[in-house]
């Protein structure tokens, strides 16, 4: 954390609200997002107990397991969420644009441009912290190995149809959600607390209420005390008033209302299994209906207060002007859903259980690549940000004091114009550094060539400030062919100008082997150790008879 | 003591609790762990721990039960003697060991401890979060093998116990262990979970030790625990070997260092009394005569986290945000101190961490518009000054 943003959280506390971390928002946010507010069963490993899932704000769906040990009313659930899930991004599957992507031409070996298509947007889902996240790819790993009686007959519990395909869906939300700046999967508190520095420790901030108590409190009430009430006021039966936002429960919800609703429905269905005639039966019937209501109230009445939350959030963020560069990253974010499209139109098999050396080195590789993209990026779109580098000395700002022409020694003389610049920040320049400033969006590079004494430095000027540091920097491209440099490319003396230290855009690594050539040292090609055991990527997990699950 | 009342008698209650769901999960996770003798845990402790021994085919489980904690950990240790010297896969389930913490005995129930048949020990930690595809949560990981860690330590002060004999003649560590035994609990606090252990333990225990004679060395305790899992989403248990060596040594360095309880209960006022029943008032000065450095993490932990939370909060200590902020405000520990500091109000400016302070609130100032420099030429809104422009203040 910068200094930048400690001070922000101090001020935050003796303001008693939340102070900005960004003046512009970082993450696309689409028109039409899914929102899902998942709840979990305690000590069940991927055992949903119920959700709030929709794209309206009013009218969220509400879906309940109300026994979650009982697989079948696991499945249904699923499939429900299937239903909902899988035509939504259905609808972003099929409106495509072309595109032009580079591919290595098979029989050449030379880089080729190849007409694709290019999902014009993509589907995004939002939930509400980063547990929430977890979650969702813990869905997923739980439902694409799953086989349907159509895939495979003899299969002991066979899934509903679609619910594989979710899982690998899910999956794959979940993997582009460890990609740094992308945003196909939020945890909108790890959004949030991008934007806003809050008067609690990092860790008091993974409380979506108490978060957003912070930022936009209630009238005549300070952030502090009303995140305070949103993290510990329970009611007069022991309830907290905020619940929190899942996946995981309260446990005093759990053992006062929720484990004597769930055993009254489980007597129900048991007394309903047991009738023996069609009145008993339809008696006993209303009493199980009775007592699914029960639950389904209430985990309406826990996920709901999330749901609001969410959508409050959305429109704290929605307010902030959309930084200039997450376009540009949604862009990477659509080619990453198209991708994911092709391979499931393709009949590929799901994501194995462990990725293979290439792959997970090429994660690797793309992460740390997206990360520097984020850092640079975000610092160009906002000043704030900036500001930050500047304080690291990774970049200054100043203006221009003089600019002499200079070329280089070469047959046809270019133009290297030696620029001044006087600055305040004090950015740590090893020898002949290179610095970018963003000209029309496009990096310009220079070199530092020296520090200048200059009379006056570090002597307050008429209106008291201080002078900064004068620096000369040579410009090294981006002027034209041509012998003088084009209009506008060079700065001249009064303009305000920052550069930065760090490179704006990022080159990909070496070229990793595929994933057919992976070398001995790392494991050889994958399947050829055990090419005669039947795929053991695609086996579904063991299941057991005392688990009801 | 119990630290869930005083709490709720501060006013300031804790949020733990445990979901009965998950409570019963567990529970019918470990028996079904432990069932049939624990032929499934001996097969797995052989299967990742110890693949080059016989294969268990029955395994002697000895009754552990006893009265009280010192009868408990007499008999434990009694049981680690016999099967040690039997050379058979023995399981010991829930067995009771007394580790000196701060110059007080604390007894700890590992889940298990198996007994190979070489004599060396393991600790198993039957956890019910879910292994899946071999790799589970790493934060409840590193939580179980830190708690492992201390059984390993513990058992390791009984591994020197059976190797000394009663006299505590033979060597440093059964120096220690009689001091440890000899300790008594500070009178002035309440000790309900502290029960002291007298020195009947050690007598029962030192009389087979004097008629097998003094073992050259001590058992071997296993540094490396087995942490047993359900496998995916089944309950199937599935387990995985964890090398401890790292807390050990970590526990062991901090369990040095703590400050013995005595030495605290010196600093405190004569008469100071954390009993539960205590007016608010009474209850609230006693505990702040303790001094305690509240910090995020404490949430997690502690029972007490969110009484010293409001008093950190209330004395504006800037460690209430993170630790790592507090490390980086050099000798400024309150918010009004930086705050002051960064305004400069106060603080020395030649004092690095004033200077630095003072550069980042003139630079978040200047980014957030309100510290415009007069005279500044707003700049055109050239994509390429985008970065200025919106500041404005370039300068």
């Amino acid at each position: 954390m910068s200094l930048i943003t400690t001070l922000a959280r101090l001020e935050a506390v003796d303001t008693g609200r939340a102070q900005p971390l960004a003046t512009t928002r970082h993450r696309h946010l689409s028109e039409h997002p899914l929102v899902f507010v998942p709840l979990t069963t305690a000590g069940e490993a991927g055992a949903p107990l119920g959700a709030l899932v929709g794209t309206d704000r009013e009218t969220p769906r509400l879906l309940v397991v109300p026994q979650p040990r009982d697989r079948d009313l696991r499945f249904a659930f699923l499939a429900e969420l299937a239903d909902i899930v899988l035509p939504y991004i259905d609808a972003y599957a099929a409106d495509v644009e072309a595109a032009e992507r580079n591919e290595t031409d098979p029989e050449t070996g030379k880089r080729v441009k190849v007409e694709v298509e290019l999902c014009a947007d993509a589907p995004q889902l939002i939930v509400p912290s980063r547990s929430g996240i977890d979650f969702v790819r813990l869905l997923g790993r739980s439902m694409r190995f799953r086989r349907t009686a159509e895939q495979d007959p003899e299969t002991p519990h066979p899934a509903p149809p679609r619910v594989p395909l979710l899982g690998r869906w899910l999956t794959h939300y979940g993997e582009r959600s460890r990609v740094p700046g992308s945003s196909l999967l939020l945890a909108l508190t790890d959004v949030l607390s991008r934007h806003w520095a809050t008067g609690q420790s990092s860790l008091e901030d993974q409380h979506l209420g108490a978060l957003l108590a912070w930022i936009d409190p209630p009238q005549g009430e300070s952030g502090a005390e009303a995140a305070l009430r949103a993290e510990l006021r329970r009611d007069g039966k022991g309830q907290l008033l905020c619940p929190p936002a899942g996946p995981a429960t309260d446990p005093a919800f759990d053992n006062k209302l929720l484990a004597p609703a769930i055993e009254l429905y489980d007597r129900a269905r048991t007394a309903l299994a047991a009738a023996e005639d069609g009145i008993e039966a339809d008696d006993r019937l209303g009493e199980l209906t009775a007592a699914e209501r029960q639950i389904r109230d209430l985990v309406e009445s826990r996920t709901r207060p999330t749901w609001d939350a969410v959508w409050r959030g959305l429109d704290l963020l929605r307010a902030l002007p959309e930084g200039a560069h997450a376009a540009d990253r949604w862009t990477r974010d659509r080619w990453s859903f198209t991708g994911h499209r092709d391979r499931v139109l393709a009949g590929e098999p799901p994501q194995p259980r462990r990725d293979d050396a290439v792959t997970a080195a090429n994660k690797l590789a793309t992460r740390e690549r997206e990360q520097a993209r984020l850092e640079a990026q975000e610092a160009l779109d906002d000043p704030l940000v900036m500001a930050g580098r500047r304080l690291a000395g990774e970049a200054f700002a100043g203006e221009v004091t003089d600019v002499v022409m200079a070329y280089n020694e070469g047959k046809r003389p270019s133009p290297r114009p030696l620029v001044t610049v006087r600055t305040d920040d004090r950015p740590h320049f090893g020898e002949r550094a290179k610095v970018y400033r963003s000209l029309g969006g496009k990096p310009q590079a220079a070199e530092f060539v020296e520090y200048v004494r200059s009379e006056g430095e570090g002597t307050p000027d008429a209106q008291g400030h201080a002078l900064g540091s004068l620096v000369v920097l040579r410009v090294v491209d981006k002027m034209g062919r041509g012998k003088e440099p084009e209009t506008g490319s060079v700065p001249e003396k009064g303009d305000l100008v920052c550069f930065t230290l760090f490179e704006h855009e990022q080159r990909g690594g070496a070229k990793l082997p595929d994933p057919e050539d992976t070398p001995w040292t790392h494991g050889g090609p994958p399947g050829e150790t055990d090419a005669a055991a039947p795929q053991p990527e695609v086996q579904p997990d063991a299941v057991t008879d005392e688990d009801v699950l | 003591m119990n630290k869930t009342a005083l709490a709720s008698a501060l006013g300031s209650p804790s949020a733990f609790g445990q979901s009965q769901f998950a409570f019963m999960r567990g529970n019918a996770f470990e028996a079904r762990v432990k069932a049939d003798g624990g032929a499934e845990l001996l097969r797995l402790v052989h299967e990742k721990l110890d693949a080059g021994a016989v294969p268990p085919t029955t395994g002697t489980v000895p009754d552990l039960s006893a009265v009280g904690p010192e009868g408990r950990t007499a008999r434990t240790a009694l049981a680690l003697r016999e099967a040690t010297d039997a050379g058979v896969w023995t399981l010991l389930d829930h067995p009771l060991l007394a580790l000196d913490v701060a110059g007080s005995p604390a007894f700890l129930e590992p889940d298990a401890v198996v007994v190979h048949p070489d004599g060396s020990w393991t600790v198993v930690e039957i956890k019910s979060f879910p292994m899946l595809d071999g790799s589970a949560d790493a934060a409840k990981v590193g939580a179980a093998a830190r708690q492992a860690a201390v059984y390993v330590l513990a058992l390791e002060r009984v591994a020197a116990r059976l190797s000394t004999g009663p006299e505590g003649r033979a060597g440093d560590a059964a120096h220690a262990e009689a001091t440890l035994l000899t300790v008594p609990a500070p009178s002035d606090l309440p000790t309900a979970a502290l029960a002291t252990p007298t020195e009947a333990p050690a007598e029962t225990l030192g009389t087979p030790g004097a008629q097998d004679g003094i073992r050259a060395r001590p058992p071997e305790v296993r540094h490396t625990v087995l942490l047993v899992c359900p496998k995916d989403f089944s309950n199937l248990p599935t387990a995985s070997a964890v090398d401890v060596r790292k807390q050990r040594s970590v526990t062991r360095r901090q369990l040095d260092r703590l400050t013995r309880i005595e030495d605290i209960a010196d600093l405190l006022p004569e008469g100071t009394c954390f009993s539960p029943d205590l007016p608010t008032a009474d209850l609230t000065a006693a505990v702040e005569s303790v001094p305690a450095t509240y910090a995020p993490e404490c949430l997690s932990a502690c029972e007490l986290a969110f009484h010293c939370r409001d008093h950190s909060r209330a004395e504006g200590a800037v460690t209430s945000l993170g630790r790592s902020l507090r490390a980086e405000l050099g000798g400024l520990t309150t918010v009004d101190d930086v705050l002051s500091a960064a305004r400069g109000e106060t603080g020395d400016p030649t004092d690095p961490a004033v200077a630095a302070l003072r550069r980042a609130a003139a630079l978040r100032a200047e980014a957030l518009g309100s510290g415009a420099r007069p005279g500044a030429e707003p700049l055109g809104g050239t994509e390429g000054l985008r970065a200025e422009a919106s500041g404005r203040a370039a300068c």
